[in-house]
């Protein structure tokens, strides 16, 4: 297929751009194969705009006489308006964009495309490898081993070819313990807590059924990650009413009678379309100027948004509690477990690892948790908060995520290495980004896409010191500490980076952040020329003695 | 003095305490735990106390403090609780002005201090900045023995074509005699806002007196022909008040004003409302649903918006239309002195210095005669009285240091810090209901000012941001006043909630560093004058060498100062670095405590049973 065949009015002159906030710019509006583009003819203050086809939710068209205007609304949740002359042109460009927007293959779009202006200083696929971890990880315990069971992903189809398991468990009890868990997604190590070597696992529920099938390997396998005489923890995200609704359907949850050394907590994690509306409403509520003080807070409370991050929080601080308070090893499940599985355990790591909280640590756990573990950031992210397809699928989980992420940052704002525009620009590449890096649904897509090869990596593109600098947090010191977040409501805060960020006028809070950053440069300016000095009255001083001599 | 007194957590799940001792002093209640930690409470600060039923580890007591501390102690013998419940009763409720802390407070000062210290504030000084009196705007003496308004002060400033037989027939036409008066003015705009109390109209009374007081004050503005009259009032308040022989202006009556209500709540709601949001903020396992409603319910952020609102509406008619403003709600001490001095805050970036922020204060609440002992309740008295108009100026003023935080030379602990004293009555400035009150009671003589203490620790409430350049002189402050702008103000009502406050503080990170800098600053100075004095002595090429091997350094300073253990007012944290991480009991989470001590479920035993059956 021909891009071009979709563009049936490449070009239009005398449209005018207006954004909220910002004077109305008049222009030229271009369309191509993946990017709208707007350019002012102003000629010395020329301004231009970039947007991937990709990143557009929604379309609105309207018309006034011959002019005609079209409402984007895009997944960052900015929307822009176009005002263009001609009936004719509006109704091609709105119709090519539409189309261009919505481009079922995935091997045209833009990743596809991208050809990189800036030089490839490391190979972002091959920067967080599994093996990597394990290497780490065995110069600590030998109680794990890496497993090539998957390979070919023919054991579990949304796991990478490498996993971590306990070392007494072999393939073949592997490939059993698939058939008994959800997915075949058998339990595996997510992280390995050094101050006391406990234990979390993360795997799909097993699937115990109406009849209470049991599976000797699989309670083995979790049982080798005990310590003699110790309970660990099942943390079930779903409500007890809910697991057991779901062993009509052939799923289930431990039982305590062939699991005795485990006990189940149970938490609420919302998922799906409960997710999306909620994600929705929030949106729709943030969006709406007009609103008076008490419609604004029924319709904040209505969105369920912040019960949601409270929730997941809460069950985060568990299981990182379990873990470092009551040194019991965890297990951390729901359906399928690749959704609120990975939040938990991914929070979790946050909560109690520092390496999680540096630059590199952040995107090898994004790497790990998300997309080795297969979270189907494609079917996720497809649609954001203003499209009207209302897929059963789509669904906020990974923003749920980085939002907690931005919560735990508020609170211990010297212990994050990166700052808060590293979560927002992951938030954006997530739903729209000329990188393949979040493409596909898993690790077996992904090869089959020949993604490492055709696509370049957001990784190689974001780790350039370029790039990284502007990701900094000026404020990070490093912590050892596991950190605690308070999850009372008074605490927690809306993400107005994200949900405000296109609705009110920011330049003082940039402002600010900037003198903030100052402040902070300022003062390693002023050490280094203190120490310098220092060390030059030192030398001159030594110099006298010896002159003297 | 009770021993092994516990001191409970007011939101922890779990039953962690402290045990120590509680001591009673005549001016504070002190209580020393067993690693000497001390807490204080000023007697003065507590608005309850309450003794709940007796429980099995003693007898608990809770005490609420109007800086919305609130203390959870279990005292073990019933008796001992019981004297040190009746014994705070008595210290916290004071029936005479001079019995109050100020009257005993001796912060080692002598007695030209003490005067210096009253002179510190100087309004005289004051309207001069403003650019008065000028060739529209006179001081009138008609005030000076309080003869005409017993709740203003001796000093006012009024239209120069307001004759003294108009000011008093004004005054008359006027609740308590509060006629209008000059509050700011802006000499750019020539404009003013003016101040008074509502006029006693009912249906239909007129006073030409004070129609043409009105007109004299919109004379006094050269360059617009109209002015505003504000009524703070919802509508149907100030038509209510018509019945009882008040109300508001009648826009026939009077040429050129264009008059406006904006529906400011009185006393009585605010008060219900604070205590709706300390309700649902103080309750223990608060859900985000059951948080967000209650602040709905509570009003609260509605009436701090619509108090904000109201005075963006009187600086825009001062700085876009150059129209003067008279502004009045019932009497004109509470919502009058809300949206005149934050109008003015808008106005004149002056007011958002440190020490233009205390003349704010002197000026349009005390001086103007805020019922402060009233409304804090210094002694006891009307509880209807009570409420929180001040804290609701002083969150306004917060929310605006929210959204430029490089216009103010303040920072929150200051505001804190003021809250804190305006009900501490340990300094004079905020005793008493008005100015004649306080010269009667010769507060000058016999306490002290809070403002010279305020500046002498000054760089604790300095905001590191801010920037002078960022809105030169009379530049007028637009603030977005949509509804997601206003925030609850953890800072204030959770000031003592230590779990619910980030762990490291940004504010006192950039704080600390910002006072090392100017340190820093100073040290290069110091060295590159010794520097500069060896030089001399020895030889120039020697220098240059080092020059070279001068450039970056491993920091030698491997502790700055930002990070050691400083007290600052801020209730955030102690110290900036250093981290909770010892007590997961702090945070809500912990219901895991509770999960493991519940027994099984009953479905699980079920399962048992259905396990074994297919077995």
């Amino acid at each position: 297929m021909e891009f071009a065949e979709l563009i049936k009015t490449p070009r239009a002159d005398n449209v005018a751009l207006h954004r909220p906030f910002h004077p109305a710019v008049e222009g030229t509006l271009c369309l191509t194969g993946h990017h709208l583009i707007f350019s002012s003819r102003r000629q010395d203050n020329a301004e231009e705009l970039w947007l991937l086809h990709s990143n557009i939710d929604s379309i609105e068209k309207r018309f006034v006489g011959s002019l005609g205007t079209i409402i984007i609304k895009c997944k960052d949740l900015r929307i822009i308006q176009l005002d263009i002359p001609g009936m004719e042109e509006c109704l091609n460009i709105a119709s090519s964009i539409e189309a261009l927007s919505t481009l079922d293959s995935v091997t045209l779009m833009y990743p596809f495309f991208y050809r990189p202006m800036f030089e490839v200083l490391e190979d972002g696929w091959s920067s967080f490898l599994l093996e990597q971890e394990f290497e780490l990880l065995s110069s600590v315990t030998n109680e794990w081993r890496l497993s090539c069971v998957n390979k070919e992903f023919s054991v579990c189809p949304s796991y990478p070819p490498v996993v971590i398991v306990p070392k007494c468990i072999d393939d073949e009890a592997l490939r059993k313990v698939a058939l008994f868990r959800h997915g075949s997604r058998f339990p595996v190590l997510s992280y390995y807590h050094k101050k006391n070597g406990m234990a979390m696992l993360r795997s799909s529920q097993p699937l115990t059924g109406t009849n209470g099938r049991r599976c000797k390997e699989d309670e083995k396998l979790i049982n080798a990650t005990l310590r003699s005489g110790r309970r660990g923890f099942v943390i079930d995200t779903r409500p007890l009413n809910v697991a057991q609704q779901a062993r009509a359907k052939g799923g289930g949850f431990e039982q305590e009678v062939h699991y005795p050394q485990w006990r189940r907590i149970h938490k609420c994690i919302e998922r799906f379309n409960i997710l999306q509306e909620s994600f929705i409403k929030l949106v729709e509520a943030c969006n709406d100027q007009s609103h008076n003080m008490d419609r604004w807070l029924s319709k904040l409370e209505a969105s369920n948004w912040l019960t949601h991050i409270k929730e997941l929080l809460t069950a985060a601080c568990l299981a990182a509690q379990c873990i470092d308070r009551e040194g019991a090893s965890v297990l951390v499940h729901g359906s399928e477990g690749t959704d609120s599985t990975l939040q938990v355990t991914s929070l979790a790591q946050i909560i109690l690892d520092p390496r999680c909280r540096t630059i590199r640590g952040f995107e090898a756990l994004v790497v790990r948790e998300w997309l080795l573990a297969g979270h189907p950031f494609q079917q996720r992210c497809a649609q954001s908060a203003y499209s009207n397809s209302k897929q059963k699928w789509e669904a906020p989980v990974f923003l749920l995520f980085l939002e907690c992420v931005w919560q735990i940052h508020r609170q211990f704002p010297c212990s994050f290495e990166f700052n808060e525009q590293f979560l927002i620009l992951l938030f954006e590449h997530a739903y729209a980004s000329q990188f393949g890096t979040f493409l596909g649904n898993n690790e077996n897509e992904r090869a089959k896409l020949k993604l490492p090869q055709k696509t370049m990596s957001l990784w190689s593109w974001v780790n350039r010191p370029e790039e990284l600098s502007r990701f900094q947090n000026p404020l990070y010191e490093a912590n050892s500490l596991v950190i605690w977040p308070s999850v009372a409501p008074q605490s927690l805060q809306l993400w107005e980076g994200v949900f405000l960020r296109w609705n009110r006028p920011s330049k003082f809070l940039e402002e600010a952040e900037e003198e903030r950053i100052n402040i902070i440069k300022y003062n390693k300016e002023l050490q280094a020329k203190v120490n310098a000095l220092r060390r030059q009255l030192a030398e001159l001083e030594t110099g006298e003695e010896t002159r003297e001599e | 003095q009770v021993e092994q007194v516990k001191l409970l957590d007011r939101f922890s799940t779990s039953n962690k305490s402290l045990t120590g001792t509680l001591y009673l002093t005549a001016t504070h209640l002190l209580f020393i735990d067993s690693s000497q930690r001390e807490t204080w409470i000023l007697h003065h600060h507590i608005a309850a106390v309450e003794k709940l039923p007796l429980t099995t580890s003693g007898c608990p007591l809770v005490i609420q403090c109007k800086n919305f501390r609130i203390v959870h102690f279990v005292v073990p013998r019933e008796r001992d609780c019981h004297d040190i419940y009746n014994s705070l009763l008595q210290l916290s409720r004071t029936a005479k002005y001079e019995e109050l802390y100020a009257f005993s407070y001796n912060p080692k000062q002598n007695e030209s201090e003490q005067v210096k210290g009253w002179q510190l504030i100087d309004l005289a000084e004051e309207y001069k900045r403003m650019g008065v009196p000028n060739a529209y705007w006179q001081l009138s003496d008609a005030n000076r023995d309080y003869k005409i308004c017993e709740t203003y002060p001796r000093e006012l400033y009024v239209p120069r074509t307001a004759s003294k037989p108009i000011i008093v027939g004004s005054s008359k036409f006027r609740s308590k005699g509060r006629f209008p008066v000059l509050s700011y003015y802006h000499k750019n705009k020539e404009a003013a806002i003016c101040r008074c109390s509502q006029p006693l109209s009912g249906f239909s009374a007129r006073c030409l007196e004070d129609e043409h007081m009105l007109q004299a004050i919109s004379k006094a503005n050269p360059s617009n022909r109209y002015m505003y009259v504000m009524d703070t009032r919802p509508k149907l308040n100030a038509m209510a008040n018509r019945a009882a022989g008040k109300g508001y202006e009648n826009e026939d009556n009077y040429s050129n004003i264009r008059f406006q209500f904006v529906g400011i709540e009185n006393i009585h709601v605010m008060r219900s409302s604070l205590q709706k949001l300390l309700e649902v903020s103080g309750t223990r396992g608060l859900s985000v649903n059951d948080f967000l409603s209650g602040l709905e319910n509570s009003g609260w952020l509605r009436h701090v918006k619509a108090v904000l609102d109201a005075a963006v509406f009187l600086a825009k008619a001062i700085a876009v239309e150059s129209a003067s403003v008279l502004v009045h709600c019932s009497d004109g001490w509470d919502r009058t002195s809300q949206v005149c001095s934050l109008g003015a805050l808008l106005l004149d970036s002056y007011y958002r210095t440190i020490k233009g922020f205390m003349v704010l204060i002197e000026k349009d609440w005390i001086s103007f005669g805020h019922k402060f002992s009233d409304r804090c309740c210094q002694l006891d008295g009307d509880p209807k009285e009570i409420s929180p108009v001040f804290t609701q100026f002083l969150e306004s003023v917060w929310n605006l240091t929210e959204q430029f935080p490089q216009a103010f030379e303040y920072n929150e602990a200051f505001l804190l810090q003021i809250h804190e004293h305006v009900h501490s009555c340990q300094f004079g400035n905020f005793l008493g209901n008005c100015q004649k009150e306080r010269e009667e009671l010769k507060l000058k003589e016999k306490t002290y000012s809070l403002w010279p203490f305020l500046l002498a620790e000054q760089k604790k409430y300095q905001n590191p941001l801010y920037n002078p350049a960022f809105s030169p002189e009379l530049t007028l402050l637009e603030p977005n006043t949509v509804s997601f702008n206003f925030k609850f103000w953890r800072n204030m009502y959770h000031q003592f909630d230590r779990s619910m406050h980030p762990r490291q503080s940004m504010f006192n990170l950039i704080m600390n560093t910002s006072e090392q800098n100017k340190q820093l600053e100073e040290d290069i100075k110091e060295l590159e004058a010794k520097i500069k004095q060896r030089n001399g002595q020895s030889d120039v090429v020697l220098v240059k060498e080092q020059e070279q091997t001068a450039h970056p350094a491993p920091v030698a300073l491997k502790t700055p100062p930002c990070f050691q253990k400083e007290q600052l007012p801020m209730p955030v944290n102690d110290a900036v670095r250093t981290i909770e991480g010892s007590n997961t009991a702090d945070n809500r989470y912990s219901e895991l405590v509770s999960e493991f001590s519940k027994a099984e479920p009953a479905v699980v035993s079920l399962e048992y049973g259905v396990a074994r059956m297919t077995c």
